[in-house]
């Protein structure tokens, strides 16, 4: 006698396929050169994301994020001032993430090029951030929606989330 | 019937309180900034939502060239959203449009510190931080 399959079972069988590639897409991107865990701490989150996106700390080395916490009074111009204290705390979460922490987990690969030397406080000076958006135009970075190239959510719209796929 | 009672009584008196709550911290901030602007002056009397209005329109001039009025940033208009420089989206000012905004006396102490630098190139007065409030709290 001769089994009798359904007659979606073509479909189904695909869809599987698909959502199991789906699901290896995904973890391949986590894993990927374009994944920086997005920041995880609520102070953290509420004192360094209030003007402007919270950036990833992987995406500066430590010795960044010291200079830059011991100069908040005039940061790019504005005074961002902490308490003693909370400016200690944020510190050392900066430091714990940053892109030369954890042996360079999702760091090491936007430090390429940067002299161990240099401590850059704009991440779009580094070597590798330029490289990878040279060819950007600059009428795209003068449009109304991106107006700075600090504002990475008006391309990678899943920043937030830590994902910076090439757009 | 009886434990109906005591359950909707106490549901209202936790309804109240919370309203209470929602309302307090604003309540006590801005009779501090009364108290600072009648020491500043004694003919003050009180805070004007409308003074308020015409201060968040203002181009001021002595802060930031990109950020001459509070405006710049926090939309004319209080009930919509924002735009900073840096191309993040704020959250409308309007107490009604963003009900949490003003619950932390600190946090809204610590953005007059920041924002009136940048805008007006000093420090608000108590009677123009209790104006601009009041102006939030009654839109």
């Amino acid at each position: 006698m001769k089994t009798k399959y359904h007659p979606l079972r073509p479909v189904i069988f695909a869809g599987l396929t698909l959502a199991a590639s789906a699901l290896l897409w995904t973890q391949a991107i986590a894993d990927g050169k374009h994944f920086f865990p997005p920041v995880a701490d609520a102070k953290v989150k509420e004192e360094c994301g209030s003007c402007h996106m919270a950036f990833s700390p992987a995406m500066l080395p430590a010795r960044s994020w010291q200079k830059m916490m011991g100069d908040l009074g005039n940061h790019f111009g504005d005074d961002a001032s902490l308490a003693p204290q909370l400016n200690a705390e944020i510190t050392d979460y900066l430091v714990r993430n940053a892109a030369d922490a954890n042996n360079g987990r999702y760091g090491s690969k936007l430090m390429r090029g940067l002299s161990a030397t240099s401590a850059p406080l704009r991440i779009t000076e580094l070597p590798k951030w330029q490289r990878e958006h040279r060819e950007v135009p600059a009428w795209e970075w003068r449009h109304k929606e991106v107006r700075t190239k600090a504002n990475c959510l008006a391309c990678h719209v899943d920043a937030e989330r830590g994902y910076y796929d090439d757009d | 019937m009886k434990h109906k009672l005591i359950l909707s009584l106490a549901f209202s008196a936790l309804t109240a309180l919370s309203l209470t709550a929602q309302a307090g911290p604003i309540d006590t901030q801005l009779a501090g900034y009364k108290a600072a602007a009648q020491a500043a002056d004694a003919k003050f009397t009180a805070f004007s939502a409308e003074r308020g209005k015409a201060f968040h329109n203002r181009a001021f001039g002595g802060g930031k060239p990109d950020t001459p009025a509070c405006a710049s940033c926090h939309n004319e208009n209080p009930r919509a959203a924002g735009l900073a420089p840096t191309g993040k989206v704020i959250e409308p000012v309007a107490l009604s449009a963003t009900p949490g905004r003003y619950a932390d006396p600190a946090k809204v102490e610590k953005w007059f510190k920041r924002n009136c630098q940048e805008v007006l190139g000093r420090a608000c007065s108590p009677q123009e931080k209790g104006d601009w409030l009041s102006y939030m709290v009654s839109q």
